[in-house]
């Protein structure tokens, strides 16, 4: 017990080392947290033009070159390790050395969620009957209004556990925001361990964090699921 | 005795093809307001996409359609403005279940027609209260009938005020009991003078609410005549045929 103690005393109390927990919980946070409101934001936009080039059988020129665009950047993101495009994005796309290593993550792991969440809401969107489509055009809603009005909100709820399922793994992934020598949880936790010379506590400490933000966020998520699902008895 | 009235539809040479497929095959006809066209014939026979034509839900690859004088067919027509006018009622419904009664109906005329809340739900509620439905304004439709909910998707696309309403095969998805409640709700819209496109396997129906109908076979229009000729008196080889297996 007595061992347990300075062994606690030693990873976050002396020196102050906590800080590199709380300041990597802090970055995780901040990268996550922006790059999922990026993710959704590209993501959309992705799935809405990859649906409308599937949807419609004559395509005007202008969607079907935002649609081959898309299909690229879906094939470049799936197809590379995020850890490779957060090398990248660090070491040749922002070579200024006074670039906030903060915002590179946040742009790497937000272009990288946007393509998968993009898959996500095409998925969505092609779950929902063509009659609903046809139901909101019949009524003069134009295809905007439509998509806005009746497509998107039933193919957010059928795709809420999936996106949830995104968010965890991009939350996880941030881990590799040691690579660019970023402070995160992971990285904290690991500075700890080559500093004192004993991984168990500042590992294990990692770890128990990242449970506790994924246990809160799924309850969060099946909170909001029940709340989605009024409509339906 | 429509003659005289003014036209709503004009079709001609309306084709629509399928890769080789000529789903229609030249069908010229004109509806005039305050008719109901009774629109019959065996399945996979175009009729149901004849009709969705007339809201461009099927994209004609021949012919023309002008709807109140002006061709929706041209591709610079702003085929929004018309579908306002022109009302629909689907086989399967199709209400939104994401959203109440009230919210289904009022969706479309608060975001096209711009109209506030208090109109759009005023005039909502009076609808619903001449279908008998009233207490369910604030329901989901899942919590409806087969019944109610098509009822439901005719005052929906009343809400719109249109010039005329296109059915289709309302009824083919009813449980038989609940055919007769849709079909008194059409019947009574036919008889306050709303012009009507109607796809049905109802003949009785057809019979005794038409003013004019129509029997297509392989994407043509076979024959055209009152109720009281086309069923009585058929001359179409074909036709003859269907009706003695349908009636």
């Amino acid at each position: 017990m007595a061992d347990l103690k300075a062994k606690f005393i030693l990873n976050f109390i002396e020196d102050n080392r906590w800080r590199y927990i709380t300041e990597g919980l802090s970055t995780t946070f901040i990268v996550t947290i922006f790059a999922i409101l990026l993710g959704l934001a590209l993501g959309f936009i992705v799935a809405v033009i990859r649906s409308t080039a599937d949807k419609s059988d004559k395509h005007s020129i202008i969607i079907k070159v935002l649609d081959s665009i898309c299909k690229v950047y879906l094939t470049i993101i799936r197809g590379t390790p995020a850890m490779i495009q957060l090398l990248i994005m660090y070491y040749i796309v922002f070579t200024s050395p006074d670039v906030s290593k903060r915002l590179v993550a946040i742009l790497t792991f937000g272009i990288n969620s946007g393509a998968y969440v993009a898959e996500i809401f095409r998925s969505g969107i092609m779950s929902i009957d063509n009659g609903q489509f046809e139901a909101g055009r019949s009524l003069g809603l134009n295809y905007a209004q439509t998509m806005v009005y009746i497509i998107s909100p039933q193919a957010f709820k059928n795709v809420l556990p999936a996106l949830a399922n995104e968010f965890i793994t991009l939350l996880k992934e941030t881990s590799i925001c040691g690579y660019i020598a970023l402070t995160d949880i992971t990285h904290g936790a690991n500075v700890i361990r080559s500093q004192t010379y004993e991984p168990l506590m500042p590992l294990l400490a990692a770890a128990a964090i990242y449970l506790i933000i994924v246990t809160l966020l799924t309850a969060g998520v099946s909170k909001l699921e029940r709340r989605l699902r009024t409509d339906e008895r | 005795m429509s003659d005289n009235k003014q036209i709503l539809f004009e079709i001609k040479d309306l084709c629509k093809d399928f890769g080789k497929v000529k789903v229609l095959d030249h069908i010229s006809t004109t509806i005039s307001q305050g008719e109901v066209v009774v629109i019959v014939g065996p399945s996979g026979s175009g009729k149901s996409t004849f009709l969705r034509s007339l809201n461009l839900l099927e994209v004609p690859t021949g012919g023309s359609i002008l709807f109140e004088g002006l061709d929706i067919t041209d591709p610079k027509c702003d085929i929004n403005k018309h579908r306002q006018k022109i009302g629909m009622v689907f086989q399967h419904f199709n209400l939104f279940p994401h959203k109440t009664i009230l919210e289904n109906m009022t969706l479309a005329p608060m975001k096209v027609l711009k109209k506030s809340k208090d109109e759009a739900e005023k005039q909502a509620m009076e609808l619903l209260k001449r279908v008998g439905l009233e207490e369910k304004a604030n329901a989901y439709p899942a919590q409806l009938s087969g019944g109610q909910k098509q009822r439901i998707a005719i005052v929906r696309s009343l809400c719109m005020n249109p010039d005329v309403i296109l059915f289709d095969e309302p009824t083919s998805a009813l449980d038989p009991e609940m055919v007769g409640e849709v079909l008194n709700v059409m019947s009574d819209l036919a008889k306050g003078g709303m012009t009507m496109v109607i796809v049905t396997h109802e003949m009785g129906f057809a019979k005794e609410v038409g003013t004019r109908v129509l029997f297509i076979d392989e994407g043509q229009i076979k024959e055209e005549n009152t109720p009281q000729e086309f069923f009585d008196h058929p001359q179409n080889e074909r036709l003859k045929e269907f009706l003695s297996k349908v009636l």
